[in-house]
């Protein structure tokens, strides 16, 4: 482990710290890259079976709270934003305010997941929209009404299972950051820890409008 | 130094990236409650979202600002999960229109 005290360090890998960073940058790019053919493959399934039974999955997204679903993109935006702060504070080597983002962004991810799982899921469940589990939603289109619910926990459910991994992650760096582990030649995980946060972001930029809007509201 | 002129101008440009996807967040919301053509509407909504996600990838995960090569390397990923799409959902309407009644 390299002595963070010293001015610029490498692994013996690399010719110098700016292709350990872009190794490192690329590294996470590339996981992104993989984690869009994931995502891809479920908003693919999604897409074909709205086209077939549109009027299950328009009855489905009115069941869902709109206004908590913008709310909690709001919270995500924001987490972003105290992200790429965060970033900022570690190349310029400012640790409190560093730890202050860093502490935020995980405030807000927690947020989101509590908005998630209890206003959200434990709603639906107690309200008998929980597929396999206790489904006894009423009214024409039952079945394609499940599909929905199927395919919006799953969905969301993937979402949140990378906030919490994220925030896992976050903690992490929060403790180290706190050590003054980072600073402007030691901030590679930070940076690509943000990376993979921005890109949970956009996961949900794309779910919100899908899962909750696109039923048409008026 | 020059570093410290990027701190502060990004700094800027941060907060105007966060509140213009706060702002088409609110005018997505603001259509959901809108009657307009189901098409029309998921072009609009989708399209948004494309906009917001290319700021995030931009300006938060900076790509804009890296070497060139690292977007190139990232297009063919995109490519493919396009073209995939585009082949599973012709196919999926095939099957399902072969599907017994």
């Amino acid at each position: 482990m390299a002595d963070h005290h010293s001015s610029v360090t490498w692994s013996h890998q690399f010719e110098d710290a700016g292709q350990q960073h872009e190794a490192a940058s690329l590294g996470m790019w590339v996981f992104l890259a993989t984690e869009v053919m994931f995502f891809g493959g479920l908003f693919c399934g999604y897409t074909i079976y709205r086209n077939q039974y549109v009027a299950g999955f328009v009855a489905g997204s009115h069941e869902l709270n709109a206004v908590i679903g913008a709310i909690n993109t709001a919270v995500l935006i924001c987490s972003s934003l105290s992200m790429a702060l965060a970033v900022r504070a570690a190349q310029l080597g400012k640790r409190i305010s560093l730890v202050s983002c860093l502490i935020v962004t995980i405030l807000l991810g927690l947020t989101f997941i509590f908005v998630k799982l209890y206003l959200e899921w434990w709603h639906d469940y107690q309200h008998g929209f929980a597929p396999a589990l206790n489904f006894t939603f009423a009214g024409p289109n039952t079945r394609s009404v499940e599909l929905f619910f199927c395919f919006y926990f799953l969905m969301t459910g993937v979402h949140a299972l990378h906030m919490i991994v994220g925030v896992g992650v976050l903690s992490v760096l929060t403790v180290k950051a706190w050590k003054g582990r980072y600073g402007p030649d030691h901030f590679n995980s930070v940076e690509i820890a943000g990376l993979y946060w921005h890109f949970i972001d956009i996961i949900w930029i794309f779910l919100f409008p899908l899962l909750y809007l696109i039923g048409g509201r008026y | 130094m020059s570093e410290q002129v990027h701190a502060e101008s990004s700094t800027r440009t941060f907060l105007a990236v966060w509140f213009w996807l706060l702002a088409l967040t609110g005018v997505e919301v603001f259509l959901g409650y809108k009657q307009l053509e189901l098409k029309l509407m998921i072009t609009i909504l989708l399209g948004l979202s494309v906009v917001k996600a290319a700021l995030i990838i931009a300006y938060f995960m900076h790509l804009r600002y890296e070497k060139p090569s690292m977007a190139a390397i990232l297009m063919p990923a995109l490519v493919i999960v396009i073209v995939l799409m585009n082949i599973f959902l012709a196919d999926s309407m095939r099957l399902l229109h072969m599907r017994p009644h």
